[in-house]
């Protein structure tokens, strides 16, 4: 009986294991069937509006990057604030804040970016598409900056403060070059993230069938664009949603494998 | 340098937290015409945008009178009820809850199964694969999700179950899907933390894999596992793109698991384009309602762990 129920309990976890990699094989293989199916190169040369993607993978592309530019820096200083600097109850506080901040719902922070930066100013613009995806990415890259500055050696820190470095010069030139590993592979996956989020960007950037570099005004979003085409009732805008999705998925799930294979070889 | 250096990283972390402050400040002071117009009432009120005809001694709304006599003049009807249009959240707020609780029974067993399967059953490679997989699941964008559940998923799952396509039902399903690589990674992890030496001795007594689970691996991180599900729930709640294309976004109470309804996240994502007023007022009213929410559920978990990482 005892045997019996463990070999049933056995085959019950392999059958959830089963589950989950089915789901995403499913998934998988839809995107790309419906994908390849109409992916044409002629897509990466016109904009939207003539049927193509290209200024909306581009624009997408411009608000992660820029989002991330915004967001890295100032996440990681405040990362190196609750390891190397803060003291006791306060970094404490801003590391929990940080974590429950990771959690919130992205649509909030759409909508109160919407209010302080779109309407005000009239309108959907890429500035606020940007500002939103950046308080996405900030506790990310605490996080990240926290943990991997956590398991740099008390002694190597010492080793530098001994040698009369200031604790800047060691946190930047000795324990940040040792980290540094473990944060780029947690840059790279908070891209990865932002980079496929939409509820932030819907009424923040908005989105825009013709190209456009000038953020002040409605921005191109790949991912915005896919929800739009998607609900339309015509067959070639749906084709053009399942195209500009598996780009998407394409380019998130090959950040994303690069940044575990980093960490992968590092740890070799 | 050194000064500057040290007082810039303590502005940047200090940033969170006037963030976080800014966020509830500006919903509560987008909200405020809303809160102030319909109080408490608006979580049990199922009317939104509707006209529904003023009580007596309510004078809140007694500039819309004249615009409604217009339109009685216009449809004929002689003893017309003076009317204001009313906003109520509660709708959005059961559609929320049912299908984070739906997403929840589907994603819990199996979650905990692929948590057992990673940890103790499969080898090191095919556990790392297999975990790997996992990740990627988690890592595909949620309005893929999306569309693939509604051009995919729902169809099997109407057939299955009768209703619509567009339901709660699906919503939930899909939402499910969605949390089990968050749920299963983090309740890997905490499984993890049992101590070798309590499963090997388990085993030298002659238990099973079963019993070394349930009775040595569960106990101990019984904790841990609380804390990933109650965070998933918080994820659950906040998920906005995926449930926009599945739950149907019509403004009625669902009398069946299968029927269409709508939720706090799908609402905004809908109507705030087109809201204006108090229309956008009380949508920033159920951003709060939603923001409160999950915060408070995430620090719950949060303070599981918190309690466990003493001990």
């Amino acid at each position: 009986m005892r045997l019996y129920l463990n070999k049933l309990f056995l085959a019950l976890s392999a059958l959830s294991a089963l589950i989950g990699l089915g789901f995403l094989t499913w998934i998988l293989i839809t995107l790309f069937i419906r994908g390849v199916d109409s992916l044409h190169f002629s897509l990466f040369l016109n904009d939207l509006i003539n049927g193509g993607l290209r200024n909306l993978i581009v624009g997408q592309l411009i608000l992660a990057g820029l989002a991330s530019a915004l967001g890295v820096p100032l996440g990681m200083i405040a990362g190196i604030y609750t390891r190397e600097y803060g003291r006791g109850k306060y970094a404490e506080f801003i590391r929990d804040l940080s974590d429950i901040m990771m959690s919130a719902p992205s649509i909030v922070i759409g909508a109160f970016v919407y209010a302080f930066a779109v309407a005000p100013f009239g309108g959907t613009n890429g500035f606020a598409g940007i500002i939103a995806l950046a308080i996405m990415m900030i506790p990310i890259i605490i996080n990240t900056t926290d943990s991997m500055l956590s398991l740099v050696p008390k002694e190597l820190r010492e080793a530098g403060m001994a040698l009369g470095a200031s604790k800047y010069r060691v946190i930047l030139d000795i324990v940040i070059k040792a980290a540094k590993v473990g944060i780029m592979t947690g840059i790279l996956l908070a891209f990865a993230r932002i980079a496929g989020e939409t509820a932030p960007l819907l009424f923040t950037s908005g989105t825009s069938s013709y190209f456009t570099m000038n953020l002040s005004e409605t921005f191109p979003s790949l991912t915005v664009s896919i929800y739009s085409l998607a609900n339309e009732p015509q067959q070639s805008s749906r084709d053009l949603a399942w195209a500009a999705s598996f780009i998407l998925t394409m380019m998130v799930l090959v950040i994303n494998l690069t940044g575990k294979f980093i960490t992968r070889n590092k740890h070799k | 340098m050194e000064k500057i250096f040290q007082k810039l990283s303590l502005a940047s972390a200090s940033l969170v937290l006037v963030i976080l402050l800014g966020i509830f400040a500006t919903l509560f002071y987008e909200a405020k015409p809303a809160i102030d117009e319909f109080g408490l009432h608006f979580i049990v009120d199922k009317h939104w945008n509707q006209e529904v005809p003023i009580e007596a001694g309510d004078n809140a709304a007694a500039p819309k009178e004249e615009e409604q006599s217009v339109d009685s003049m216009l449809f004929g009807d002689d003893d017309a009820t003076p009317m204001k249009t009313v906003f109520g959240g509660l709708i959005p707020i059961v559609g929320t809850i049912l299908s984070t609780l739906i997403a929840l029974v589907f994603a819990l067993p199996i979650a905990m199964g692929i948590a057992v399967f990673l940890a103790e059953m499969a080898s090191k490679t095919v556990s790392k694969f297999v975990g790997i997989a996992i990740e990627l699941l988690a890592a595909i964008p949620s309005i893929i999700f999306g569309m693939w559940g509604l051009y995919y998923f729902a169809p099997i799952i109407a057939d299955a179950f009768g209703g619509y396509q567009v339901s709660l039902l699906t919503a939930g399903l899909v939402l499910g899907i969605m949390i089990l690589p968050f749920m299963a990674a983090i309740t890997r992890d905490s499984m993890n933390t049992t101590p070798d030496v309590l499963i090997e001795s388990a085993y030298a007594l002659g238990a099973t894999k079963f019993e070394v689970v349930k009775d040595v691996i569960f106990p101990y991180s019984k904790v841990g596992i609380i804390g990933s599900i109650i965070l998933a729930l918080g994820r659950a709640l906040g998920e906005t793109m995926a449930v926009a294309f599945l739950i149907g976004g019509i403004y009625s109470l669902p009398e069946k698991i299968t029927d269409p309804t709508i939720s706090i996240p799908v609402a905004m994502a809908l109507n705030f384009g087109e809201a204006s007023g108090l229309g956008e007022n009380a949508l920033f009213y159920l951003g709060l309602i939603l923001f409160v929410l999950s915060f408070a559920i995430i620090s719950l978990a949060k303070f599981y762990f918190l309690k466990r990482s003493k001990i």
